[in-house]
């Protein structure tokens, strides 16, 4: 079972960056090009998914959506990863001060709402893509800190930290060759669960108009779009809604199914 | 005589206890070690060897507090920076730790762990010689090259403590200590381990300060002794002599306390009565007087008398 939901998880993401890699060099059709006479057209042999209010091929517009979503949680975990690690890693290494101003800027950043913050970001910079990536990704900060400063404490407490200190290498060294290794099965899979509810955020952003601007395509605009035609075309919702559905399903069962991987208790001895 | 390698004089270490209160854990500690020299420091679990150690090496948990002497090579250690004890530790001293599996890293392959202070204190000029060097340290400590490019996990309890002696000797240092090296292994292994650091010792020319609960297994593998009781020096003296006549009562009872080879069944052991006090119940006065037969009012008070050998009021010179 546990393996079931690992391979299904890992071949969801491999279908959704697949679809977002083909659709820079080919989708079915421009995923911009307008054409009334198709406005609304049901699903078919030449538009498998149908076309939307203004004739756009929907398949083609979720492709490049798929797109939109990969790279803002790949910007976004990135974000939230380096700098939260970095952090983390400065606070376990230097203690004290260092790390009670960390940890409590952190509490402050958890307190912070994430839409206030993309509301912000919004008014201050104008709405799109940039402001989702950075807002996703500046909230991703501090639980990345928190959890890295907890884990790599408990390494700076081991023996062999020990051992590499009586070897006389300085914290810088300590931490790069000794504590942050140790902490990549923890990483992975904390990157990989905060991409799914970085791509579940990008949607609800663009929906609320502060993320992905038109023309571009993104799930959450998709999504918001289909809305006001809910009775006349219900297909043009379901599309974009079960791409977030099963995007968000496939990270979250390679997170778990990695976590039971990579957990170094699980390992042969 | 040239000064010794090691000189510790008078050290005193205060821990942070509970609610602010200091603990006061090592009460005048004093040792000395020479080149080719082998100290033993023998004393149960609480008695401060390992906290002597750290004192030694700058290695006091945060708040610990130190005053003394600690001079290594007639270089006064407890006045160094941070920056200074990284070129310091792992050239000039190293350490061998009790726990081989946990003080090696599960990521690294041994060999890439036994070239770290090589590289780290720059003794290679290069990668590759610092491979050779390192493969040619852990073939002296008795591991093939199989090994050398093993994870530790992979790796049985007595290879992985060769391969910490192996880490421990990369930075050439001049002082090798040995916290409890001993402790985690098998009794064949132990007395090849010990023979091995003493042969080393030999070879390079290096101090030995070995930490120990065991009396009856270091006592024939070192030079000299010194038994440590709550922090304090109890008896010390030449391995020989002192093991022909201890002549402090904690000696004795540790001397007789340990398991004797071919005593038979029917023969009891003859464990020590009572626990090591506390840190928070020890006072001024010595601290073996609550399980010591000869303790009077004296040694409850005042802190033992120090002749040279022994520190005891009781057992007269």
């Amino acid at each position: 079972m546990r393996r079931a939901g690992f391979l299904a998880g890992a071949i969801l993401t491999a279908l959704m960056l697949l679809a977002a890699l083909v659709s820079l060099v080919w989708t079915p059709w421009p995923p911009d090009q307008i054409d009334m006479a198709r406005r609304l057209a049901a699903p078919g042999a030449a538009h498998w998914l149908g076309c939307d209010q203004l004739g756009r091929d929907v398949l083609s517009r979720l492709m490049a959506g798929a797109r939109s979503a990969w790279l803002v949680g790949v910007v976004a975990v990135g974000i939230g990863l380096i700098a939260g690690t970095a952090l983390g890693l400065i606070a376990a290494a230097r203690r004290g001060w260092v790390e009670a101003l960390i940890l409590r800027a952190s509490d402050l950043g958890y307190a912070f709402p994430a839409l206030l913050l993309a509301i912000l970001l919004a008014a201050a910079l104008g709405p799109g893509m940039t402001v989702a990536m950075a807002a996703i990704g500046l909230h991703a900060v501090p639980s990345f800190a928190r959890l890295v400063n907890g884990s790599a404490k408990s390494w700076w407490a081991r023996d062999f930290v020990l051992a590499a200190r009586v070897a006389g290498q300085g914290p810088v060294s300590i931490t790069l060759r000794h504590v942050l290794p140790q902490l990549m099965p923890l990483l992975i899979v904390q990157g990989t669960t905060s991409f799914a509810l970085a791509i579940l955020a990008e949607a609800g952003l663009s929906y609320l108009g502060l993320g992905t601007q038109p023309p571009q395509a993104s799930w959450g605009r998709l999504l918001a779009e289909a809305q006001t035609l809910m009775f006349e075309a219900p297909q043009l919702a379901v599309a974009p809604g079960v791409a977030i559905t099963l995007a968000v399903l496939g990270l979250n069962l390679l997170g778990d199914g990695l976590r039971d991987r990579l957990d170094p208790k699980e390992l042969p001895r | 005589m040239s000064a010794p390698l090691l000189e510790v004089r008078d050290l005193h270490v205060h821990l942070p206890g509970v609610g602010g209160a200091r603990l006061h854990a090592l009460r005048g500690i004093d040792l000395s070690v020479a080149r080719g020299e082998r100290l033993a420091l023998i004393g149960e679990s609480g008695s401060g060897k390992t906290l002597t150690a750290l004192a030694i090496m700058g290695l006091l948990p945060d708040g610990a507090t130190t005053t003394g002497h600690v001079a290594l090579d007639g270089r006064d250690l407890l006045t160094l920076d941070e920056d200074a004890w990284c070129g310091l530790r792992g050239r000039r001293v190293a350490m061998v730790f009790q726990e081989p599996l946990t003080a090696l890293n599960p990521l690294q392959r041994v060999l890439a762990q036994v070239m770290e202070p090589i590289r780290l204190h720059r003794l290679a000029a290069d990668r590759s010689q610092a491979r050779d060097r390192a493969m040619a340290l852990l073939a002296r400590v008795g591991l093939d090259d199989r090994q050398a490019r093993a994870y530790p996990h992979q790796l049985s309890g007595g290879q992985r403590q060769r391969a910490l002696i192996a880490m421990a000797l990369a930075g050439e240092p001049d002082l090798l200590i040995a916290d409890e090296p001993t402790t985690a292994l098998d009794a064949r292994l132990r007395v090849q381990v010990l023979d091995l650091l003493g042969e080393l010792v030999a070879e390079r020319g290096m101090g030995l300060l070995l930490i120990s609960h065991d009396l009856a297994l270091t006592a024939r593998r070192v030079d000299r002794l010194q038994i440590l009781y709550g922090g304090r020096v109890m008896e010390q003296g030449d391995a020989p002599t002192l093991l022909a006549q201890p002549r402090h009562p904690y000696t004795q009872a540790l001397w007789a306390a340990r398991p004797r080879l071919g005593a038979g069944r029917d023969q009891p052991l003859h464990p020590l009565k009572g626990n090591v006090p506390a840190l928070t119940q020890l006072g001024e006065g010595c601290p073996f007087a609550p399980r010591c037969p000869l303790a009077t009012a004296r040694c409850v008070d005042q802190p033992p008398r120090f002749d040279g050998r022994i520190a005891c009021w009781e057992v007269s010179p």
